[in-house]
């Protein structure tokens, strides 16, 4: 019998932690997939974030570490230049990557450090209980901001692809969705290549994921994909906003 | 091997290289920056990796990353930095990886001052971040004794999977004096076969995960009882001291690093008038010599702490005299080091 | 034997590398020896001074507070650490510089014309090595070779052109002392 479809092998048989509905799972899929395209499962060493994502270092099949909130890249960075040919990811939220893990990231593009970052941006702080996060759109309920996000208290959310898009150690920065099909087939083409880039020692890497967080959005599943669609990516325009293969966009 | 005059903080540097050191990570802050400046000559040429990173938040962080990855690694500051540097020390105690942190302590709190000070000896002793764990820390009181005790923190750090602290003071990083170099070739000492280290699964044994979150209380609790098994273990074999005069002595000072130098010429000044004084002189802070001060409180009259600050070590010192002698203090604070002539003066009132 | 020398003056004079020249001869002649300096926000043309200690028995303290010898070079310094000499201590200042007299009486005194004596070799930047010739001459501590071994070795191949006017220098030092 012919196999026509097999979990990846970069994925442990761990049953997710994440809430019905949340598209972390599907996040997860997509790294793993790329990492078993490139055969790197052997050689990927990961780094698990603080956040919804804390657990990642069960999920993956590779060697994995945790790190403090925010300081992702940093760790990634310490292993990258102890080991040059491995392969390094981090998967970080937008608390921890936005917010208080801002150096960091910002810092990590800048020295083009030849590492991969999974952004998953849900405009919500999740395993905290729905806090506002760096992300979360103007007028957005959540736990600390109960009237919505004001502007004049809180300034606009930050986009951080176009930002790290503008950093010369960049070679990739893109933003996709994975709320329907025909988005998780782009998404998927996008983190292959960011993995691509470290591999051919482009530079820094980037893909930030608009995911749904339907527990703390205060919605079903199917209306926090929609409202992906039709709040969140007005806001956070999808594309590529830096391929250093094919120069700017 | 030949004798070189090296500054305390370059001597260090080149100690770390030649213990198998070969990434660091730091953030410029007077009066450790020739440590970072030598790295970053030394490093390339040894093959090694030195970075300047963003902040000591993220120096101490890719520590973590590179010591997850099994390399050799270290970091240094002062104070101030030392102080941002605690979360990650924490995450680190707790993962139970491996590093060399150096401190030259300045006058604090807050910004305070860039002057010689033992201000941070809590922070040192007791931890410093958040959790239940304690730190080797390993207090040189000479250029030379600095490169024997570099090396002796990887070579414990390794052994013990724990970070392990040097903690000098602004003197020791900033003076010269004669050193020599282990001389056992550069690339010699590889790090040890590290088989909890993440650098790539191949299926062959289990995964490697580097962490210190465990949330189930009773699970985090049996790692919590592991480390302080490895913590009793520690003290057990690891506690370090050097005792001078104290067989007849009526007086025993008590002091660590630099301090202690000083302490030694009030002495030599205080024999000569003949003072019975002595010395116990704890080179590990953490585990403490709480040992030979019991001893030394079954002959002595009373003892002598000495420090640059407001009373720290005092503190251990108490509790290992356990209230059966005096325990005096004297100690200036803020970058201002105490005279000969002050310790002396001191000596004559506590004798 | 144990000696304090305390050397200090403003950025620029040589005043640190006076030091770590007395450290180096010190430790090729096997003694005991320890150079500290004094730190602060980098400044170029600030104080600078710094403490060396040359002994034979291992060297307690690493601060100079009480110097046996001081080598003053500025005015500045002068009056800031003349006080602070042992009793019966020296004293060598730069009288090129230092248009006033030490008042100290319970200790000796020498003046040294360093710069007018560097510029009649010819080069006004030895003048920290006329200091330092005239205070080997008086004190005797290291043999004038071992200074200028030190020095050698910490100009490097590159800079063996200068070791003539220093050898001068460190000659024309000791003259005018004895």
């Amino acid at each position: 019998m012919a196999v026509v479809f097999e979990k990846s092998r970069s994925l442990t048989d761990e049953i997710l932690t994440y809430c019905p509905g949340c598209t972390h799972g599907i996040i997860h899929r997509l790294v793993a997939e790329a990492i078993d395209d490139l055969g790197a499962q052997s050689s990927t060493i990961g780094v698990a974030p603080v956040g919804c994502a804390v657990f990642a270092y069960n999920f993956f099949a590779v060697d994995m570490m945790q790190a403090a909130h925010g300081r992702a890249p940093a760790v990634a960075t310490g292993i990258k230049r102890a080991l040059p040919d491995r392969i390094v990811f981090t998967y970080q939220g937008d608390g921890d990557l936005a917010s208080i893990g801002m150096a960091e990231i910002m810092h990590a593009a800048a020295r083009g450090e030849k590492i991969t970052t999974i952004f998953v941006n849900n405009a919500i702080y999740g395993m905290t209980g729905g806090q506002m996060a760096p992300t979360t759109l103007v007028g957005q309920v959540t736990t600390t901001s109960p009237y919505g996000r004001k502007e004049e208290l809180c300034g606009k959310p930050i986009r951080m692809s176009e930002i790290i898009a503008q950093m010369d150690g960049t070679a990739y920065a893109a933003r996709v969705s994975v709320h329907d099909p025909r988005h998780v087939m782009e998404a998927k083409k996008a983190i292959r290549r960011a993995f691509e880039a470290q591999r051919g020692g482009e530079g820094f890497a980037m893909v930030e994921v608009l995911s749904t967080c339907p527990t703390n959005w205060g919605m079903t599943p199917i209306e926090a994909l929609k409202w992906v669609a039709t709040d969140m990516i007005p806001y956070y325009p999808l594309g590529v906003y830096k391929d250093s293969s094919k120069g700017a966009a | 091997m030949a004798k070189l005059l090296m500054k305390g903080n370059e001597a260090i540097a080149e100690a770390a290289i030649r213990a198998g050191c070969r990434c660091f990570f730091g953030y410029p802050i007077t009066p450790q920056n020739q440590i970072p400046e030598y790295m970053s000559k030394r490093m390339p040429q040894v093959g090694g990796t030195f970075l300047q990173a963003e902040s000591e938040v993220s120096a101490i962080n890719m520590v973590y990353g590179a010591s997850g990855a099994g390399a050799r690694v270290m970091t240094s500051s002062s104070g101030p930095g030392v102080s941002l540097k605690q979360e990650g020390i924490s995450y680190l105690a707790g993962a139970q990886l491996p590093c060399v942190i150096v401190n030259i302590m300045r006058g604090g709190p807050g910004l305070g001052s860039i002057q010689p000070s033992q201000g941070d000896y809590y922070q040192a002793t007791r931890g410093g971040g958040h959790g239940d764990y304690r730190l080797p820390v390993l207090a040189p009181s000479s250029v030379g004794e600095a490169v024997e005790l570099t090396r002796k923190a990887f070579d414990l750090a390794d052994k013990y999977r724990t970070p392990v602290i040097v903690l000098g003071d602004g003197m020791i990083g900033q003076m010269m004096e004669p050193v020599e170099l282990p001389d056992d070739g550069e690339s010699a000492r590889e790090p040890e076969s590290k088989p909890w280290a993440a650098r790539g699964w191949d299926g062959s044994s289990p995964r490697a995960i580097i962490n210190s979150l465990y949330i189930d209380p009773s699970v985090l609790e049996q790692h919590n009882l592991a480390l302080q098994r490895k913590f009793a273990e520690i003290e057990k074999a690891e506690t370090s001291f050097a005792s001078e005069r104290v067989e007849d002595a009526d007086l025993v000072i008590a002091a660590y690093g630099t301090m202690a130098r000083i302490a030694r010429s009030a002495i030599r000044m205080a024999r000569a008038e003949g003072l019975k004084v002595g010395m116990i002189r704890p080179v590990t802070l953490w585990p403490f010599p709480s040992e030979p001060f019991a001893q030394a409180a079954r002959t002595a009259k009373a003892f002598l702490t000495v420090e640059m600050s407001a009373g720290q070590m005092v503190d251990d010192v108490r509790l290992a005299v356990a209230g059966r002698k005096p325990v005096h203090f004297y100690g200036r604070t803020g970058g201002m080091v105490p005279t000969v002539r002050d310790v002396l003066s001191r000596i004559k009132e506590a004798v | 034997m144990e000696k304090r020398i305390l050397i200090a003056g403003f950025g620029g004079q040589g005043v640190l590398l006076m030091g770590q020249l007395l450290s180096k001869a010190g430790m090729h002649e096997n003694m005991q020896v320890c150079w500290m300096p004094s730190y602060g926000p980098e400044m170029r043309g600030g104080e600078a001074n710094c403490g060396v200690v040359l002994a034979d028995e291992p060297i307690g303290s690493p601060l100079v507070t009480e110097p046996d010898v001081a080598i003053l070079m500025n005015r500045p310094s002068l009056d800031k650490f003349e006080p602070s000499i042992a009793p019966g201590g020296t004293l060598l200042y730069n009288s090129s510089l230092i248009d006033a007299e030490p008042s100290r009486t319970d200790i000796k005194v020498y003046d040294v014309p360093c710069n007018d004596i560097a510029v009649k070799i010819g080069n006004a930047r030895v003048a920290n090595m006329v200091m330092l010739g005239a205070f080997n001459a008086l004190t005797e501590l290291l043999p004038a070779e071992s200074l200028l071994e030190a020095l050698r070795e910490t100009l490097g191949s590159g800079k063996e052109h200068l070791i003539p006017v220093n050898q001068q220098a460190l000659a024309a030092g000791a003259e005018s002392v004895v």
